[in-house]
């Protein structure tokens, strides 16, 4: 909605059309969960972040919230990212 | 070729059952060898819908189990003569159902019928997947409210991953969209999801919309299915659907309110 129509409804004091609210919820949600069909995460995925994580761990020192592997599609490809936020004024 | 076609949703209580009943009739009243088939193993009720309830004697799993033939399982419509009606078990456990149990019992009714409907129940448990496997069509039953059209996006997403066609790498499930229990008045005000809407997000090509109506409770509690209903939107909306899908063109209608009498004599409409 464009700030001029919603500055207008604010005024008239009325609200979102519930129609319009479920039917953007509803793309959302969906564009998410159609984009995690077919590659649902596989049951390995749990095991290897947590290998990953204990080999990582033994050189630097890493939060368990700051590693995250995730299982994408890019294109044709299937993607597997590792994802580590350093700490930060740490020397490795 | 005689086809398969299941009538599928994910969500229980939109419809299916009442779209199994109507569209089987309907399919039948044109001339078509037509048998419809109950998948609710446990909680079976197309038997009540189609008020053959009494008739039942023997159901799909004592024919999978080979206790029975096919023909001592399906009970005739009382309504139409060219149709029949295979009940579920309302006693067995739903894993009963086997895959490969239900495909030479479908091989073998397609040698008789020209089409097969299978009435899904709600879920995606194996009971729905066993009912959608076999499927060349699908009617996709979607109320206009956000968990039935997640739901139904859900289950498109399994006919065209993990059906027999789709498994096979045939050409895929030909999937028809049918918007049910649908409230023009509330759409207008905002209220409710438009057809436009659920199409837009579902991308399916719609078949027809059956708009809300409580001639169709009076339609279950009689034991008639609602297509068979006099002067009703409902059985008219059903009868539409059964001709678009035999492959006549017609206009969408029952997407707009009703003039009231006053905006009639107006000239409102």
């Amino acid at each position: 909605m464009s700030m001029i129509a919603g500055l207008i409804d604010y005024l008239r004091g009325s609200e979102k059309k519930t129609a319009l609210v479920a039917k953007e919820r509803l793309q959302i949600i969906l564009a998410h969960e159609r984009a995690g069909r077919g590659t649902a995460t596989p049951d390995y995925l749990p095991a290897l972040q947590e290998e990953l994580m204990a080999v990582i761990a033994k050189y630097i020192h890493v939060d368990r919230d700051s590693f995250k592997v995730q299982l994408g599609k890019h294109d044709q490809y299937d993607v597997l990212e590792l994802n580590i936020t350093l700490p930060e004024n740490r020397k490795l | 070729m005689a086809k398969v076609i299941v009538v599928t949703s994910g969500k229980g209580g939109v419809g299916k059952t009442t779209t199994s009943a109507s569209f089987s009739s309907g399919l039948a009243l044109r001339g078509n060898r037509t048998v419809v088939i109950d998948f609710d193993v446990g909680l079976r009720n197309l038997d009540l819908i189609m008020g053959c309830e009494r008739r039942v004697v023997y159901d799909i799993i004592n024919v999978i189990n080979g206790e029975v033939l096919l023909k001592q399982a399906l009970i005739k419509d009382k309504n139409c003569d060219n149709l029949y009606i295979l009940p579920a078990s309302q006693t067995r456990d739903k894993d009963a159902l086997n895959l490969e149990g239900v495909g030479r019992i479908l091989d073998e009714l397609k040698e008789s019928f020209d089409f097969i409907v299978c009435d899904s129940p709600a879920g995606i448990e194996s009971g729905a997947f066993t009912a959608m496997y076999f499927a060349d069509e699908a009617l996709v039953v979607t109320n206009p409210e956000v968990s039935s059209v997640r739901d139904s996006d859900r289950i498109l997403g399994i006919l065209a991953a993990k059906s027999k066609r789709a498994v096979e790498g045939l050409e895929p499930v030909k999937e028809h969209l049918l918007v049910t229990r649908y409230d023009p008045k509330r759409v207008n005000a905002g209220e409710m999801l438009s057809v436009t809407d659920i199409q837009e997000i579902l991308r399916i090509p719609l078949l027809g919309v059956i708009p809300e109506s409580e001639s169709v409770l009076q339609a279950s509690n009689a034991g008639n299915p609602a297509i068979h209903l006099e002067k009703s939107d409902v059985a008219d909306a059903y009868k539409d659907v059964v001709r678009r899908f035999m492959g006549e063109e017609l206009p969408m209608r029952f997407m707009t309110e009703k003039a009231g009498f006053f905006k009639r004599l107006l000239g409102g409409a």
